[in-house]
Protein backbone atom coordinates (compact mmCIF):
# COMPACT_ATOMS: atom_id res chain seq x y z
CA UNK A 1 0.00 0.00 0.00
CA UNK A 2 2.41 2.45 0.94
CA UNK A 3 4.91 1.77 -1.89
CA UNK A 4 2.03 2.18 -4.24
CA UNK A 5 1.16 5.67 -2.64
CA UNK A 6 4.76 6.35 -3.06
CA UNK A 7 4.53 5.69 -6.87
CA UNK A 8 1.69 7.70 -7.52
CA UNK A 9 3.26 10.52 -6.13
CA UNK A 10 6.65 9.60 -8.10
CA UNK A 11 4.69 9.26 -11.44
CA UNK A 12 2.62 12.91 -10.82
CA UNK A 13 6.57 14.60 -10.21
CA UNK A 14 8.06 12.98 -13.51
CA UNK A 15 4.93 13.38 -15.64
CA UNK A 16 5.31 17.63 -14.32
CA UNK A 17 8.82 17.22 -15.54
CA UNK A 18 8.22 15.55 -18.44
CA UNK A 19 5.39 18.45 -19.97
CA UNK A 20 8.12 20.72 -18.21
CA UNK A 21 11.46 19.52 -20.60
CA UNK A 22 8.97 19.00 -23.57
CA UNK A 23 7.92 22.89 -23.49
CA UNK A 24 11.73 23.66 -23.27
CA UNK A 25 12.97 21.37 -26.31
CA UNK A 26 10.04 21.35 -28.59
CA UNK A 27 10.37 24.64 -29.80
CA UNK A 28 14.46 24.41 -30.26
CA UNK A 29 12.82 20.94 -32.33
CA UNK A 30 10.27 22.80 -34.22
CA UNK A 31 12.42 25.10 -35.52
CA UNK A 32 15.46 23.10 -36.65
CA UNK A 33 12.49 21.59 -38.65
CA UNK A 34 10.72 24.48 -39.62
CA UNK A 35 14.40 25.69 -40.99
CA UNK A 36 14.58 22.49 -43.72
CA UNK A 37 10.44 23.47 -44.62
CA UNK A 38 9.26 24.84 -47.20
CA UNK A 39 7.08 28.14 -47.00
CA UNK A 40 3.89 26.25 -46.93
CA UNK A 41 4.79 23.94 -44.69
CA UNK A 42 6.17 25.96 -41.85
CA UNK A 43 2.93 27.58 -41.29
CA UNK A 44 1.49 24.16 -40.25
CA UNK A 45 3.78 23.55 -37.12
CA UNK A 46 4.54 20.21 -37.81
CA UNK A 47 7.61 19.10 -35.74
CA UNK A 48 9.41 17.88 -38.81
CA UNK A 49 8.61 19.01 -42.82
CA UNK A 50 6.73 16.21 -45.36
CA UNK A 51 9.33 17.92 -47.80
CA UNK A 52 12.32 19.10 -46.45
CA UNK A 53 15.22 21.21 -48.60
CA UNK A 54 18.23 23.34 -48.33
CA UNK A 55 16.19 26.59 -50.32
CA UNK A 56 15.92 28.28 -46.89
CA UNK A 57 19.60 28.07 -46.03
CA UNK A 58 20.57 28.27 -49.52
CA UNK A 59 18.00 31.92 -50.14
CA UNK A 60 19.79 32.71 -46.28
CA UNK A 61 23.33 32.59 -48.16
CA UNK A 62 22.75 34.50 -50.71
CA UNK A 63 21.06 37.61 -48.91
CA UNK A 64 23.51 37.45 -46.16
CA UNK A 65 27.10 36.78 -45.50
CA UNK A 66 26.12 34.84 -42.87
CA UNK A 67 29.35 32.68 -42.99
CA UNK A 68 31.74 35.12 -42.98
CA UNK A 69 29.88 36.75 -39.42
CA UNK A 70 30.45 33.00 -38.03
CA UNK A 71 33.86 33.50 -38.75
CA UNK A 72 34.11 37.22 -37.10
CA UNK A 73 32.00 35.87 -33.95
CA UNK A 74 34.23 32.53 -33.23
CA UNK A 75 37.25 35.67 -34.00
CA UNK A 76 35.76 37.88 -31.76
CA UNK A 77 34.94 35.57 -29.15
CA UNK A 78 38.17 33.62 -28.80
CA UNK A 79 40.40 36.66 -29.19
CA UNK A 80 38.38 38.26 -25.93
CA UNK A 81 38.10 35.19 -23.90
CA UNK A 82 42.05 34.33 -24.48
CA UNK A 83 42.49 37.92 -22.99
CA UNK A 84 40.09 37.58 -20.01
CA UNK A 85 41.59 35.20 -19.03
CA UNK A 86 45.37 36.57 -19.22
CA UNK A 87 44.21 39.68 -17.43
CA UNK A 88 42.09 38.43 -15.45
CA UNK A 89 45.02 36.00 -14.33
CA UNK A 90 47.98 39.33 -14.28
CA UNK A 91 45.08 41.00 -11.91
CA UNK A 92 43.92 38.55 -9.94
CA UNK A 93 47.50 37.06 -8.92
CA UNK A 94 48.53 40.38 -7.95
CA UNK A 95 45.45 40.91 -5.61
CA UNK A 96 45.72 37.67 -3.90
CA UNK A 97 49.28 36.73 -3.44
CA UNK A 98 51.20 40.07 -3.54
CA UNK A 99 51.52 43.14 -1.25
CA UNK A 100 51.24 46.85 -2.19
CA UNK A 101 50.25 49.73 -1.71
CA UNK A 102 46.40 50.67 -3.20
CA UNK A 103 45.85 46.43 -3.10
CA UNK A 104 42.34 47.16 -0.80
CA UNK A 105 41.51 49.89 -2.95
CA UNK A 106 41.79 48.54 -6.12
CA UNK A 107 39.76 45.74 -4.83
CA UNK A 108 36.42 47.79 -3.72
CA UNK A 109 36.56 50.20 -6.65
CA UNK A 110 36.09 46.41 -9.04
CA UNK A 111 33.47 45.16 -6.57
CA UNK A 112 31.84 48.72 -7.29
CA UNK A 113 32.36 48.63 -10.86
CA UNK A 114 30.35 45.37 -11.00
CA UNK A 115 27.70 46.91 -10.19
CA UNK A 116 27.56 49.77 -12.20
CA UNK A 117 24.93 49.80 -14.69
CA UNK A 118 26.27 49.53 -17.96
CA UNK A 119 23.82 52.02 -19.24
CA UNK A 120 25.57 55.03 -17.88
CA UNK A 121 28.75 53.97 -19.60
CA UNK A 122 27.47 53.46 -23.36
CA UNK A 123 26.75 56.19 -24.68
CA UNK A 124 30.34 57.38 -23.78
CA UNK A 125 31.89 54.41 -24.71
CA UNK A 126 30.85 55.01 -27.90
CA UNK A 127 32.00 58.39 -28.63
CA UNK A 128 35.29 57.03 -27.44
CA UNK A 129 35.46 54.35 -30.41
CA UNK A 130 34.23 57.43 -32.36
CA UNK A 131 37.51 59.13 -31.65
CA UNK A 132 39.86 56.44 -31.46
CA UNK A 133 38.71 55.88 -35.34
CA UNK A 134 37.30 52.12 -34.25
CA UNK A 135 34.19 52.22 -35.29
CA UNK A 136 33.98 49.33 -37.87
CA UNK A 137 36.77 47.37 -36.45
CA UNK A 138 37.62 44.51 -34.72
CA UNK A 139 39.03 46.40 -32.09
CA UNK A 140 35.26 48.02 -31.06
CA UNK A 141 34.46 44.66 -30.59
CA UNK A 142 36.97 43.23 -28.42
CA UNK A 143 38.76 46.09 -26.73
CA UNK A 144 36.21 47.11 -24.33
CA UNK A 145 35.67 43.51 -22.96
CA UNK A 146 39.39 42.84 -22.89
CA UNK A 147 39.15 43.41 -19.14
CA UNK A 148 36.31 41.51 -17.32
CA UNK A 149 36.19 42.88 -13.34
CA UNK A 150 34.34 39.29 -12.61
CA UNK A 151 37.03 36.62 -13.92
CA UNK A 152 39.37 38.85 -12.05
CA UNK A 153 37.37 38.57 -8.99
CA UNK A 154 37.28 34.53 -9.75
CA UNK A 155 40.88 34.31 -10.11
CA UNK A 156 41.61 36.12 -7.40
CA UNK A 157 39.64 33.79 -5.51
CA UNK A 158 41.21 31.11 -6.78
CA UNK A 159 45.04 31.87 -6.36
CA UNK A 160 44.07 32.90 -2.43
CA UNK A 161 43.40 29.07 -2.46
CA UNK A 162 47.00 27.95 -3.53
CA UNK A 163 49.46 27.76 -1.02
CA UNK A 164 52.11 30.39 -1.21
CA UNK A 165 54.98 27.76 -0.60
CA UNK A 166 53.90 26.77 -4.13
CA UNK A 167 54.86 30.09 -5.32
CA UNK A 168 58.11 30.15 -3.27
CA UNK A 169 59.19 27.11 -4.54
CA UNK A 170 59.13 28.27 -8.17
CA UNK A 171 60.48 31.63 -7.19
CA UNK A 172 63.51 29.71 -5.33
CA UNK A 173 64.11 28.28 -9.21
CA UNK A 174 64.18 30.99 -10.86
CA UNK A 175 60.79 31.71 -12.39
CA UNK A 176 59.17 34.95 -12.78
CA UNK A 177 55.63 36.18 -11.93
CA UNK A 178 54.78 35.54 -15.49
CA UNK A 179 55.47 32.05 -15.46
CA UNK A 180 54.45 31.37 -12.06
CA UNK A 181 51.02 32.75 -13.18
CA UNK A 182 50.68 30.37 -16.31
CA UNK A 183 52.91 27.55 -15.51
CA UNK A 184 52.85 26.78 -12.11
CA UNK A 185 49.78 27.96 -11.12
CA UNK A 186 47.12 27.48 -13.92
CA UNK A 187 47.18 23.81 -14.08
CA UNK A 188 46.28 23.90 -10.06
CA UNK A 189 42.86 26.05 -10.93
CA UNK A 190 41.47 24.31 -13.96
CA UNK A 191 37.90 24.36 -13.13
CA UNK A 192 38.20 28.29 -12.84
CA UNK A 193 39.62 28.63 -16.29
CA UNK A 194 36.64 26.54 -17.49
CA UNK A 195 34.21 28.71 -15.99
CA UNK A 196 35.92 31.67 -16.83
CA UNK A 197 36.53 30.78 -20.62
CA UNK A 198 32.68 29.56 -20.96
CA UNK A 199 31.25 32.68 -19.55
CA UNK A 200 33.21 35.07 -21.43
CA UNK A 201 32.74 32.85 -24.41
CA UNK A 202 29.21 33.00 -24.66
CA UNK A 203 28.94 36.20 -23.59
CA UNK A 204 30.83 37.36 -25.88
CA UNK A 205 29.18 35.28 -28.64
CA UNK A 206 26.11 36.19 -27.43
CA UNK A 207 26.45 40.38 -27.27
CA UNK A 208 23.88 41.88 -29.60
CA UNK A 209 23.70 45.62 -27.90
CA UNK A 210 27.32 46.97 -28.60
CA UNK A 211 27.86 45.53 -32.12
CA UNK A 212 24.58 47.17 -33.44
CA UNK A 213 26.47 50.72 -31.87
CA UNK A 214 29.97 50.14 -33.21
CA UNK A 215 29.63 47.96 -36.31
CA UNK A 216 27.94 48.53 -39.74
CA UNK A 217 29.86 47.37 -42.07
CA UNK A 218 28.30 43.94 -43.16
CA UNK A 219 31.25 41.91 -43.36
CA UNK A 220 32.44 43.26 -39.64
CA UNK A 221 29.06 41.87 -38.07
CA UNK A 222 29.13 39.29 -35.87
CA UNK A 223 26.39 36.52 -36.01
CA UNK A 224 23.60 37.82 -33.56
CA UNK A 225 23.95 41.37 -34.82
CA UNK A 226 23.68 39.74 -38.65
CA UNK A 227 20.44 37.46 -37.91
CA UNK A 228 18.70 40.70 -35.64
CA UNK A 229 19.15 43.47 -38.91
CA UNK A 230 18.31 40.61 -40.83
CA UNK A 231 15.41 39.85 -38.59
CA UNK A 232 14.17 43.36 -38.16
CA UNK A 233 15.34 45.07 -41.24
CA UNK A 234 12.38 43.64 -43.65
CA UNK A 235 14.68 41.33 -45.81
CA UNK A 236 13.24 38.38 -44.33
CA UNK A 237 10.29 39.20 -44.20
CA UNK A 238 8.53 37.25 -46.87
CA UNK A 239 10.30 34.22 -45.88
CA UNK A 240 9.56 33.19 -42.82
CA UNK A 241 11.90 29.83 -43.34
CA UNK A 242 14.89 31.91 -44.38
CA UNK A 243 14.68 34.01 -40.75
CA UNK A 244 14.52 30.84 -38.36
CA UNK A 245 17.13 29.42 -40.23
CA UNK A 246 19.45 32.37 -39.98
CA UNK A 247 18.57 31.45 -35.81
CA UNK A 248 19.45 27.60 -36.19
CA UNK A 249 23.05 28.28 -37.45
CA UNK A 250 23.30 30.98 -34.56
CA UNK A 251 22.27 28.13 -31.93
CA UNK A 252 23.83 25.88 -33.46
CA UNK A 253 27.44 25.77 -32.29
CA UNK A 254 26.74 26.66 -28.94
CA UNK A 255 23.89 24.30 -28.57
CA UNK A 256 26.69 21.53 -29.89
CA UNK A 257 28.77 22.71 -27.48
CA UNK A 258 26.65 22.49 -24.81
CA UNK A 259 25.54 18.82 -25.38
CA UNK A 260 29.06 17.65 -25.07
CA UNK A 261 30.24 20.31 -21.70
CA UNK A 262 26.36 20.18 -20.38
CA UNK A 263 28.11 19.66 -16.65
CA UNK A 264 31.03 22.49 -16.89
CA UNK A 265 28.39 25.21 -18.60
CA UNK A 266 25.56 24.70 -15.97
CA UNK A 267 28.48 24.85 -13.11
CA UNK A 268 29.75 28.03 -14.91
CA UNK A 269 26.64 30.13 -14.76
CA UNK A 270 25.34 28.60 -11.69
CA UNK A 271 28.71 30.70 -10.09
CA UNK A 272 28.04 33.64 -11.72
CA UNK A 273 25.13 33.43 -9.18
CA UNK A 274 26.99 32.61 -6.69
CA UNK A 275 29.65 34.46 -6.35
CA UNK A 276 28.49 37.44 -4.72
CA UNK B 1 80.50 47.67 -3.73
CA UNK B 2 78.40 50.58 -4.85
CA UNK B 3 77.27 49.06 -7.88
CA UNK B 4 76.28 46.05 -6.12
CA UNK B 5 74.53 48.01 -3.64
CA UNK B 6 72.69 50.17 -7.34
CA UNK B 7 71.95 46.79 -8.92
CA UNK B 8 70.38 45.70 -5.64
CA UNK B 9 68.22 48.81 -5.48
CA UNK B 10 67.46 48.80 -9.02
CA UNK B 11 65.99 44.69 -8.35
CA UNK B 12 64.05 46.04 -5.29
CA UNK B 13 62.48 49.40 -7.23
CA UNK B 14 61.82 46.46 -9.96
CA UNK B 15 60.10 43.87 -7.70
CA UNK B 16 58.49 46.71 -6.46
CA UNK B 17 56.66 47.81 -9.56
CA UNK B 18 55.85 44.43 -10.71
CA UNK B 19 52.53 44.29 -8.80
CA UNK B 20 51.48 47.20 -10.63
CA UNK B 21 52.67 46.28 -13.71
CA UNK B 22 49.96 43.20 -13.29
CA UNK B 23 47.40 45.70 -12.38
CA UNK B 24 48.12 47.72 -15.11
CA UNK B 25 45.51 46.23 -17.73
CA UNK B 26 42.57 46.69 -15.06
CA UNK B 27 43.78 50.47 -14.27
CA UNK B 28 44.13 51.28 -17.94
CA UNK B 29 40.39 49.84 -18.58
CA UNK B 30 38.81 51.07 -15.36
CA UNK B 31 40.27 54.77 -16.56
CA UNK B 32 39.30 54.15 -20.20
CA UNK B 33 35.80 52.22 -19.91
CA UNK B 34 34.62 53.18 -16.03
CA UNK B 35 35.89 56.44 -15.24
CA UNK B 36 36.05 58.17 -18.02
CA UNK B 37 32.69 57.81 -19.04
CA UNK B 38 31.27 58.31 -15.93
CA UNK B 39 32.70 61.54 -16.13
CA UNK B 40 31.68 62.34 -19.39
CA UNK B 41 28.58 60.47 -19.34
CA UNK B 42 27.99 63.28 -16.74
CA UNK B 43 29.69 66.06 -18.92
CA UNK B 44 27.10 65.21 -21.52
CA UNK B 45 24.16 65.63 -19.65
CA UNK B 46 24.65 69.69 -20.00
CA UNK B 47 25.29 69.29 -23.51
CA UNK B 48 23.65 69.02 -26.98
CA UNK B 49 25.04 67.58 -29.47
CA UNK B 50 24.55 65.10 -32.73
CA UNK B 51 28.44 64.39 -32.54
CA UNK B 52 28.71 65.81 -35.93
CA UNK B 53 27.81 69.90 -34.99
CA UNK B 54 30.32 71.30 -31.77
CA UNK B 55 28.63 70.58 -28.55
CA UNK B 56 26.42 73.21 -27.20
CA UNK B 57 25.97 74.47 -23.58
CA UNK B 58 22.23 73.92 -22.74
CA UNK B 59 22.58 73.80 -18.80
CA UNK B 60 20.12 71.66 -17.28
CA UNK B 61 17.88 71.24 -20.15
CA UNK B 62 18.11 67.68 -20.50
CA UNK B 63 16.92 67.25 -17.14
CA UNK B 64 14.01 68.96 -17.74
CA UNK B 65 13.07 68.01 -20.71
CA UNK B 66 13.33 63.85 -18.86
CA UNK B 67 10.89 65.21 -16.52
CA UNK B 68 8.19 65.66 -19.05
CA UNK B 69 8.90 63.12 -21.79
CA UNK B 70 6.28 61.33 -21.52
CA UNK B 71 7.80 58.42 -23.39
CA UNK B 72 10.69 57.94 -21.56
CA UNK B 73 8.12 57.37 -18.06
CA UNK B 74 6.05 55.40 -20.56
CA UNK B 75 9.21 52.78 -21.24
CA UNK B 76 9.76 52.97 -17.30
CA UNK B 77 6.67 52.03 -16.72
CA UNK B 78 6.81 49.35 -18.84
CA UNK B 79 10.27 47.88 -17.54
CA UNK B 80 7.86 47.99 -13.79
CA UNK B 81 5.41 45.89 -15.69
CA UNK B 82 7.65 43.56 -17.14
CA UNK B 83 9.35 43.15 -13.58
CA UNK B 84 6.34 42.68 -11.90
CA UNK B 85 4.92 39.82 -13.88
CA UNK B 86 8.82 38.73 -14.40
CA UNK B 87 10.33 38.04 -10.94
CA UNK B 88 7.07 36.60 -8.93
CA UNK B 89 6.45 34.32 -12.18
CA UNK B 90 10.25 33.38 -12.27
CA UNK B 91 10.63 33.09 -8.40
CA UNK B 92 7.47 30.68 -8.04
CA UNK B 93 8.42 28.13 -11.59
CA UNK B 94 11.91 27.89 -10.93
CA UNK B 95 11.33 27.46 -7.04
CA UNK B 96 8.71 24.72 -8.25
CA UNK B 97 10.73 22.92 -10.82
CA UNK B 98 13.88 22.93 -8.62
CA UNK B 99 11.87 21.09 -5.51
CA UNK B 100 10.49 19.03 -8.11
CA UNK B 101 14.38 18.13 -9.19
CA UNK B 102 15.77 18.02 -5.35
CA UNK B 103 14.85 13.89 -5.25
CA UNK B 104 16.66 10.86 -6.40
CA UNK B 105 14.93 11.37 -10.13
CA UNK B 106 16.16 8.99 -12.99
CA UNK B 107 17.67 11.37 -16.21
CA UNK B 108 18.66 14.05 -14.11
CA UNK B 109 20.88 15.72 -16.11
CA UNK B 110 18.47 15.17 -19.01
CA UNK B 111 15.97 17.55 -17.36
CA UNK B 112 18.28 20.02 -16.33
CA UNK B 113 19.67 20.11 -19.53
CA UNK B 114 16.44 21.14 -21.56
CA UNK B 115 15.66 23.68 -18.82
CA UNK B 116 19.06 25.44 -19.08
CA UNK B 117 19.47 25.09 -23.16
CA UNK B 118 17.38 28.90 -23.55
CA UNK B 119 19.48 29.94 -20.90
CA UNK B 120 22.83 29.32 -22.75
CA UNK B 121 21.19 30.22 -26.55
CA UNK B 122 21.29 34.00 -27.79
CA UNK B 123 18.48 35.53 -26.34
CA UNK B 124 18.01 36.90 -30.65
CA UNK B 125 17.36 32.90 -31.47
CA UNK B 126 14.76 33.13 -28.08
CA UNK B 127 13.24 35.77 -29.77
CA UNK B 128 12.33 34.67 -33.31
CA UNK B 129 11.52 31.49 -31.98
CA UNK B 130 8.70 33.00 -29.50
CA UNK B 131 7.74 35.73 -32.31
CA UNK B 132 6.57 32.44 -34.27
CA UNK B 133 5.13 30.68 -30.93
CA UNK B 134 2.96 34.04 -30.04
CA UNK B 135 2.31 34.77 -33.52
CA UNK B 136 -1.36 35.87 -33.84
CA UNK B 137 -2.93 34.14 -36.94
CA UNK B 138 -0.38 31.02 -37.39
CA UNK B 139 1.20 31.08 -33.66
CA UNK B 140 1.24 28.03 -31.97
CA UNK B 141 -0.06 29.09 -28.93
CA UNK B 142 -2.93 30.53 -30.28
CA UNK B 143 -3.33 27.38 -32.53
CA UNK B 144 -3.29 25.39 -29.42
CA UNK B 145 -5.97 27.37 -28.02
CA UNK B 146 -8.17 27.41 -30.41
CA UNK B 147 -8.20 23.80 -30.77
CA UNK B 148 -9.70 23.99 -26.74
CA UNK B 149 -11.91 25.83 -27.71
CA UNK B 150 -10.41 29.06 -25.85
CA UNK B 151 -9.91 31.54 -29.16
CA UNK B 152 -6.66 33.50 -30.48
CA UNK B 153 -5.04 35.63 -27.94
CA UNK B 154 -3.22 38.86 -29.25
CA UNK B 155 0.06 38.28 -27.40
CA UNK B 156 1.67 40.84 -29.18
CA UNK B 157 -0.84 42.64 -31.09
CA UNK B 158 -2.38 43.96 -27.84
CA UNK B 159 -1.31 46.74 -26.44
CA UNK B 160 -2.64 45.71 -22.69
CA UNK B 161 -1.01 42.33 -23.41
CA UNK B 162 2.38 42.74 -25.34
CA UNK B 163 4.57 43.27 -22.38
CA UNK B 164 3.21 40.74 -20.05
CA UNK B 165 3.99 38.47 -23.27
CA UNK B 166 7.50 39.33 -23.61
CA UNK B 167 7.77 38.62 -19.72
CA UNK B 168 6.70 35.35 -20.05
CA UNK B 169 9.12 35.09 -22.56
CA UNK B 170 12.37 35.88 -20.50
CA UNK B 171 11.13 33.89 -17.83
CA UNK B 172 11.21 31.02 -20.45
CA UNK B 173 14.69 31.91 -21.65
CA UNK B 174 16.62 32.08 -17.88
CA UNK B 175 14.36 29.77 -15.89
CA UNK B 176 17.34 26.80 -16.04
CA UNK B 177 19.50 29.02 -14.39
CA UNK B 178 17.39 29.77 -11.48
CA UNK B 179 16.41 26.27 -11.18
CA UNK B 180 20.15 25.51 -10.74
CA UNK B 181 20.25 28.33 -8.03
CA UNK B 182 17.45 27.40 -5.99
CA UNK B 183 18.77 23.05 -6.49
CA UNK B 184 22.02 24.52 -4.97
CA UNK B 185 20.24 26.27 -2.12
CA UNK B 186 17.91 23.35 -1.45
CA UNK B 187 20.91 21.04 -1.13
CA UNK B 188 22.30 23.20 1.91
CA UNK B 189 19.19 22.64 3.92
CA UNK B 190 20.44 19.71 6.46
CA UNK B 191 18.19 16.53 5.96
CA UNK B 192 17.94 16.29 9.44
CA UNK B 193 15.70 19.26 9.79
CA UNK B 194 13.13 17.31 7.63
CA UNK B 195 13.58 14.33 9.76
CA UNK B 196 13.09 15.48 13.07
CA UNK B 197 9.66 17.87 11.42
CA UNK B 198 8.19 14.59 9.88
CA UNK B 199 8.84 12.94 13.64
CA UNK B 200 6.77 15.49 14.94
CA UNK B 201 4.07 15.15 12.30
CA UNK B 202 5.17 18.02 9.69
CA UNK B 203 3.29 17.60 6.74
CA UNK B 204 4.89 18.23 3.00
CA UNK B 205 3.81 21.34 2.92
CA UNK B 206 4.12 22.62 6.20
CA UNK B 207 7.98 21.44 5.91
CA UNK B 208 8.33 23.73 3.17
CA UNK B 209 6.94 26.46 4.57
CA UNK B 210 8.50 26.08 7.63
CA UNK B 211 12.19 24.85 6.77
CA UNK B 212 12.43 25.16 3.46
CA UNK B 213 11.32 28.87 2.69
CA UNK B 214 13.63 30.58 5.38
CA UNK B 215 16.65 28.46 4.86
CA UNK B 216 16.42 29.35 0.94
CA UNK B 217 16.28 32.66 1.75
CA UNK B 218 18.87 33.97 0.16
CA UNK B 219 18.94 32.46 -2.94
CA UNK B 220 15.19 34.04 -3.65
CA UNK B 221 16.74 37.26 -2.83
CA UNK B 222 19.81 36.98 -5.49
CA UNK B 223 17.13 35.83 -7.55
CA UNK B 224 15.14 39.01 -7.21
CA UNK B 225 18.31 40.93 -7.72
CA UNK B 226 19.67 39.41 -10.68
CA UNK B 227 16.53 39.06 -12.30
CA UNK B 228 16.05 43.41 -11.36
CA UNK B 229 19.16 43.91 -13.14
CA UNK B 230 18.45 41.90 -16.01
CA UNK B 231 14.65 43.23 -16.68
CA UNK B 232 16.05 46.90 -16.36
CA UNK B 233 18.58 45.73 -19.14
CA UNK B 234 15.24 44.79 -21.51
CA UNK B 235 16.41 45.68 -25.39
CA UNK B 236 16.72 42.95 -27.93
CA UNK B 237 13.76 41.35 -27.41
CA UNK B 238 11.13 44.10 -27.74
CA UNK B 239 13.73 45.32 -30.72
CA UNK B 240 13.53 42.29 -32.67
CA UNK B 241 9.89 41.40 -32.04
CA UNK B 242 7.94 44.82 -31.25
CA UNK B 243 10.01 47.72 -32.46
CA UNK B 244 8.54 48.77 -29.23
CA UNK B 245 5.28 48.84 -30.01
CA UNK B 246 2.12 48.36 -30.46
CA UNK B 247 1.73 52.13 -29.38
CA UNK B 248 4.46 52.18 -27.38
CA UNK B 249 3.81 49.84 -24.91
CA UNK B 250 6.83 47.21 -25.19
CA UNK B 251 9.22 50.13 -25.45
CA UNK B 252 12.10 49.40 -22.47
CA UNK B 253 14.13 52.09 -21.37
CA UNK B 254 17.33 51.07 -22.81
CA UNK B 255 15.40 50.63 -26.07
CA UNK B 256 14.21 54.32 -25.59
CA UNK B 257 18.24 55.54 -24.67
CA UNK B 258 19.12 53.17 -27.69
CA UNK B 259 16.94 55.14 -30.12
CA UNK B 260 17.57 58.83 -28.83
CA UNK B 261 21.11 57.87 -29.68
CA UNK B 262 21.41 56.23 -32.48
CA UNK B 263 17.99 57.14 -34.60
CA UNK B 264 18.02 60.72 -33.71
CA UNK B 265 21.57 61.50 -32.80
CA UNK B 266 20.88 63.27 -29.43
CA UNK B 267 23.67 62.36 -27.69
CA UNK B 268 23.24 64.64 -24.42
CA UNK B 269 19.96 63.61 -24.15
CA UNK B 270 20.53 59.72 -24.28
CA UNK B 271 23.41 60.49 -22.16
CA UNK B 272 20.91 62.15 -19.90
CA UNK B 273 18.66 59.35 -20.07
CA UNK B 274 21.38 56.64 -19.52
CA UNK B 275 22.82 58.46 -16.55
CA UNK B 276 19.60 58.68 -15.02
CA UNK B 277 18.40 55.68 -15.79
CA UNK B 278 21.54 53.85 -14.22
CA UNK B 279 20.98 56.05 -10.84
CA UNK B 280 17.96 54.47 -10.65
CA UNK B 281 18.55 50.62 -11.15
CA UNK B 282 21.39 51.16 -8.55
CA UNK B 283 18.89 52.92 -6.29
CA UNK B 284 16.76 50.05 -6.69
CA UNK B 285 18.67 47.31 -6.22
CA UNK B 286 20.44 49.02 -3.08
CA UNK B 287 17.50 49.61 -1.46
CA UNK B 288 16.26 45.62 -2.57
CA UNK B 289 19.72 44.73 -0.67
CA UNK B 290 18.90 46.97 2.14
CA UNK B 291 15.28 45.31 2.60
CA UNK B 292 17.32 42.13 2.97
CA UNK B 293 19.85 42.67 5.73
CA UNK B 294 17.11 44.28 7.69
CA UNK B 295 15.31 40.79 7.07
CA UNK B 296 18.27 38.93 8.55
Amino acid sequence: MKAFKFSIREGIVYMILIVAAISFIYPFIWMIGAAFAPMHEIEKMTIWPLHPDWNNFRSMIEKIPIGRSLVNSLLVAAITTSLVMVTGSTVGYALAKMHFKGRKLIFYVIVFTMSLPFQITLIPNYITMVNLHLVDTFFALVIPFAVSAFAILMFRQAFQGLPQALIDAARMDGCNEWGIIFKILWPNIKPTLVTVAILTFIGSWNEVLWPLIVIRDEKLMTMPQLVTLFAVGGRADSQLGVKIAAAVLLALPVMIAFLFFQKHFIQSMASTGLKD
Amino acid sequence: MIIQQQKRKSLFAGKKLIPYLLVSPYLLYVVIFVLFPVIFCFFLTFHKWNIIAPMHFIGINNYTRLIHDRLFWKAIVNTLKFLLLHIPLQILLSLSLAELLNRKIRAISFFRGSFFLPVIVSGVVVTILWQQLLGYDAGLLNRLLEKCGIGKIGWLVNPDLAIYSIAIMATWKNIGLYIILFLVGLQTVPTQYYEAAKLEGASRWQQFYHITLPMINPTIFMVVILSTIGGFSLFIEPYIMTGGGPLNQTLSAVLYIYKQAFQYYNMGYSATLGFFYAMMIMTVVLLQKRLIEKEH
